[in-house]
């Protein structure tokens, strides 16, 4: 046995704590990791909305890869961290890919579909009630509101800079000048709704649209933004 | 009641030092028994502004650090009989502020002062923090300018959620002082206008001080601005603290002076 210093033992002064937390993180499907122009052509993506993408922690959902064989994991994270990105993780992957990315140092996370036959026959399931949270203050530049149960609903303005994150829908009634992100646990059928419609970035179930890509016939105008198929669209309201 | 009022605003330069020792003054001017903080330390600028640089001894850090006593460390300004200066160190830095220690000068202060002026530093770390922590309102200070009112929206926001009244869940006024406005380029539309930054902040107006030359005229010879009586820069302050004292004061937002053509012959080819 390997001697410790008596005070490690002690359980009120651990040098750690183990603690249960959650993350949203983004997914990147890879379709096709040998195509040559792979990276150039996800350098072009992350470079319309360079600070949405910096440092972020992206998980490689590998789950179209069935039938290839895995290509050097190592080289691509490399590939991936130059671009700014950091994976930490894989999801869908075949015990292959799976292996070649274990030893790449990348974490496995459980698929979505693990979680889905489950019944509840017999008895009544108790639905989930949708909670909507309520913001009467303006969100300030770099402020954050994050409505994690359903909808967000802020009846005041949102400064350039401030971020609005909801599982559910968005709804502003101030002046939408932030960024609005709604579905963030990948729900495709939430929408956004704004009287006066000026945002940085909208974005619904991981579809994402800056300024720049916007009508500018709609700035300023009340709008809806919903997804259709892969595109957000936008409807004057 | 003592009141702590913080003069902030994020970006740096748009006219904290001058703001807090203008509206410092015109409060000990009213009566009140005032004192102006710097909190801006390494750089120390209060002292400069309001003149009395060469009889600083002992500072704010020396207090803190109960080096000297609060006694010693007040400076009496000799224009205005109630008005007292807190420097700050040179030599140091902000990490030499402690939470634990500003609040202790502060609840001094508040058992001989009516008013507590406390001049922000720039940015939003730990000097800027503690500035505002302890405020019972604050003045946000902006120019018409993009990023100066960016960085205000992000300070106004700091103060909602980060003071201690906020985390007592009490309210804390905050006021918009727009400084350096230029009617002239604000219409020419090299200037963001009042309504637009009004409508950004959204935060009550105190009052539009229009950029003129006696500001740094004043800064020059070490002298609170709005002492410079009869300049536009003056009036404006004047009429900024009479609001802080609650009076209601008609809002005078500077416009272009009309001007005829040899005038304006005169200025272009100037």
């Amino acid at each position: 046995m390997t001697p410790r210093p008596a005070a490690a033992s002690d359980p009120g002064s651990a040098p750690f704590q183990i603690r249960g937390t959650s993350f949203t993180l983004l997914a990147l499907k890879i379709v096709d990791p040998r195509a040559n122009s792979f990276f150039a052509r996800l350098a072009e993506t992350l470079a319309l909305a360079p600070g949405f993408y910096s440092k972020a922690p992206i998980i490689l959902d590998l789950s179209l890869l069935t039938k290839s064989a895995p290509v050097d994991m190592v080289g691509f994270c490399a590939n991936l961290r130059e671009l700014g990105l950091v994976p930490v993780g894989i999801q869908g992957a075949t015990a292959a890919w799976e292996q070649a990315s274990t030893e790449a140092g990348l974490a496995v996370f459980p698929t979505g579909r693990a979680t889905e036959a489950q019944s509840v026959r017999g008895r009544a399931a108790p639905l989930p009630t949708p909670k909507a949270r309520l913001v009467t203050e303006p969100v300030r530049s770099g402020q954050q509101v994050y409505a994690a149960d359903g909808d967000l609903i802020v009846t005041a303005a949102v400064s350039r800079g401030a971020e609005l994150l909801a599982e559910g829908n968005i709804h502003v009634y101030g002046a939408l000048r932030g960024r609005a992100v709604a579905g963030l646990g990948g729900d495709r059928s939430v929408r956004i709704f704004c009287r006066h419609l000026d945002a940085d970035l909208v974005s619904i179930g991981g579809y994402y649209m800056v300024s720049e890509q916007m009508d500018p016939a709609l700035i300023g105008k009340p709008v809806q933004i919903r997804l259709v198929e892969e595109r957000l669209v936008f409807d004057p309201l | 009641m003592a009141k702590v009022i913080v003069v902030t605003s994020g970006k740096g330069g748009v006219g904290k030092t001058t703001t807090s020792a203008a509206i410092a003054t015109g409060l000990a001017q009213r009566g009140h028994k005032t004192v102006i903080i710097d909190f801006d330390v390494g750089l120390r600028n209060v002292d400069l502004i309001m003149g009395c640089e060469r009889r600083v001894v002992y500072d704010f850090i020396n207090v803190i650090n109960g080096d000297a006593k609060l006694s010693q460390a007040l400076i009496k300004d000799k224009r205005v009989e109630t008005l007292f200066i807190l420097a700050t160190s040179q030599t140091r830095d902000k990490d030499a502020l402690t939470e634990d220690g500003v609040k202790r000068v502060i609840d001094e202060l508040k058992t001989q002062f009516d008013y507590i002026v406390c001049d922000s530093p720039a940015g939003i770390e730990r000097g800027a923090f503690l500035a505002m922590y302890f405020a019972d309102e604050a003045v946000v200070v902006a120019n018409p300018e993009v990023s100066s009112v960016r960085d205000a929206d992000r300070m106004i926001g700091l103060v909602t959620s980060k003071s201690a009244r906020a985390e007592k869940g009490e309210p804390l006024p905050q006021h918009l002082l727009l400084t350096r406005y230029d009617a002239e380029r604000v219409e020419k539309g090299e200037m963001l206008r009042l309504e637009d930054v009004q409508e950004i902040l959204a935060v009550p107006l105190l009052g539009v001080v229009p950029e003129c030359p006696s500001v740094l005229q004043a800064s020059n010879v070490g002298m609170p601005v709005i002492l410079d009586e009869g300049s536009p820069a003056a009036k404006a302050y004047a009429a900024a603290v009479s609001r802080i004292l609650g009076e209601t004061v008609e809002m005078v937002i500077p416009k272009v002076a009309k001007r005829g053509l040899f005038d304006r012959l005169l200025r272009r080819s100037a």
